[in-house]
């Protein structure tokens, strides 16, 4: 069945929530130590593919990679060094008016521990003819009447490991005095604020496809597997790659990974954060509503069929709250395939299907 | 004009509501109990389009610890914990 045909069946297929996560239960008893692998093993086993990837199905001669300063692109930078040699990857540093200094502090370490080249555009002025920073204000004058340019602002989402709370968005705010409030965003407001906000992660897209162009390298896609799953990433922004090396990865595992190919250490050790909003936020609080290292065990344990409880007692969780996260992985995949699809057409064109058919069955089931 | 506060003219309503920005299938019915989000009938921008819905229609604010899935996520549920919202706020 070719890759388009079986989209297309999961999305019309009545799929309940409960079969959405029921997989065959792995014989291993879920425990603490169930993410670790060998490393390095694991580091080469993703370079030969990236070899494979790049300069023969892609045709390319290297690879761009965004670094943020965070784990992901730094693993991926790494593995990519890796892959190719120091003379076939090139970093982008891509700064704005809200990223954390430290991001590009951090960016700068790891070139240089890899030892690859590394060009930094502060993309704050595209961002500011689009209208990114005067939406994004508009936005926050609209639940904060009184906000001034000078107010730090970010959205969130409640805790999954709390009470049974609907997925609502709330608009937090911290004033030059010291002062921070919280609302609950309307729909139109928050749509209109995650999407002048997603043109951040476009327009470093865009930065990256133009080198990757004026070099004839690939662009090279980091998330991990909880933001590829999950749906976190923006369909023309940092979702469009050529290539996503540590997709298949869980958060743990980046580290480990990322660790052995010595990428330094106040990257593996800091806490993961968005960067895309003025106030400082993590992912479990934007997005996935819990912290990374629980989604991590969660996410497998969803994955292959162990049940809530089983995989509470090692989290020292309550098995509801398990179920609760599962039934959330759940929703969230199935609200965010859409992001994962290509281009709908009226009529297959089969030229194409085939070449397509044949590059994803050209993949190697994981080890 | 004033809305109708019965527990079944509210189901109506939120039914309608759901048939025409949800479902875009005015002949589907959705039974009483049958969960919202479960069954993928709004995802969770779409539970957020639907709390700004009730509270513009029926002019009432929801409070935090209102918002769980045990008064919103079935067109029964909605509407029995409308019925009591609206008659507190009256």
């Amino acid at each position: 069945m070719s890759a388009i045909r079986l989209a297309c069946c999961i999305s019309i297929c009545k799929i309940t929530e409960k079969l959405l996560y029921q997989h065959a239960k792995s014989p291993m008893p879920f425990h603490k130590d169930i993410l670790a692998l060998d490393a390095m093993r694991e580091a080469e086993r993703i370079a030969e593919r990236v070899r494979t990837q790049v300069l023969q199905d892609l045709h390319k001669r290297g690879a761009v990679v965004a670094v943020s300063g965070g784990l992901d692109s730094a693993a991926c930078a790494a593995l990519c060094t890796l892959a190719l040699g120091k003379e076939r990857v090139l970093a982008l540093l891509l700064p704005e008016r809200h990223s954390s200094p430290e991001s590009t502090r951090l960016g700068n370490e790891l070139v240089l521990a890899l030892g690859i080249k590394a060009i930094t555009h502060d993309i704050s002025s595209p961002l500011e003819s689009v209208g990114c920073y005067r939406t994004q204000q508009e936005v926050v004058k609209s639940v904060f009447p009184d906000a001034t340019a000078e107010w730090t602002f970010k959205i969130t989402m409640p805790s999954l490991l709390g009470h049974d709370r609907l997925n609502m968005p709330r608009l937090t705010v911290h004033t030059p005095r010291g002062e921070t409030f919280a609302e609950r965003l309307t729909h139109d407001g928050y749509l209109m604020l995650v999407a002048a906000t997603n043109f951040k992660q476009r327009i470093r897209a865009m930065q990256v496809y133009f080198h990757a162009d004026a070099r004839n390298f690939a662009a090279c896609g980091t998330p991990n597997r909880l933001e590829y799953d999950q749906g976190f990433f923006v369909k023309g922004g940092d979702g469009l790659a050529d290539f996503k090396p540590i997709a298949h990865l869980y958060k743990t595992q980046v580290r480990t990974v990322a660790t052995a190919l010595g990428v330094p250490r106040e990257i593996i050790t800091r806490t993961p954060t968005t960067d895309t909003f003025p106030l400082s936020q993590g992912q479990d609080e934007f997005f996935f509503g819990v912290p990374h290292d629980v989604m991590d065990y969660c996410l497998y344990g969803c994955n292959n069929g162990y049940p809530p409880a089983e995989v509470a007692s090692v989290l020292q969780l309550e098995p509801a709250i398990v179920e609760r996260i599962y039934l959330d992985i759940a929703r969230k995949r199935r609200t965010t395939s859409p992001l994962h699809l290509p281009a709908l057409l009226v009529d297959p064109i089969p030229e194409i299907s085939a070449l397509k058919e044949q590059a994803l069955c050209a993949e190697l089931p994981a080890s | 004009m004033t809305m109708s506060t019965t527990q079944e003219s509210i189901r109506t309503t939120v039914l309608n509501f759901l048939q025409k920005n949800f479902v875009f299938d005015e002949k589907k019915q959705i039974a009483d109990d049958e969960s919202l989000i479960g069954a993928g009938i709004v995802d969770s921008t779409g539970i957020l389009e639907m709390i700004g819905f009730l509270e513009e229609t029926y002019g009432v604010s929801f409070l935090d610890d209102e918002l769980i899935a045990e008064n919103f996520d079935s067109l029964g549920r909605i509407a029995s914990f409308m019925k009591k919202k609206i008659g507190t706020a009256s």
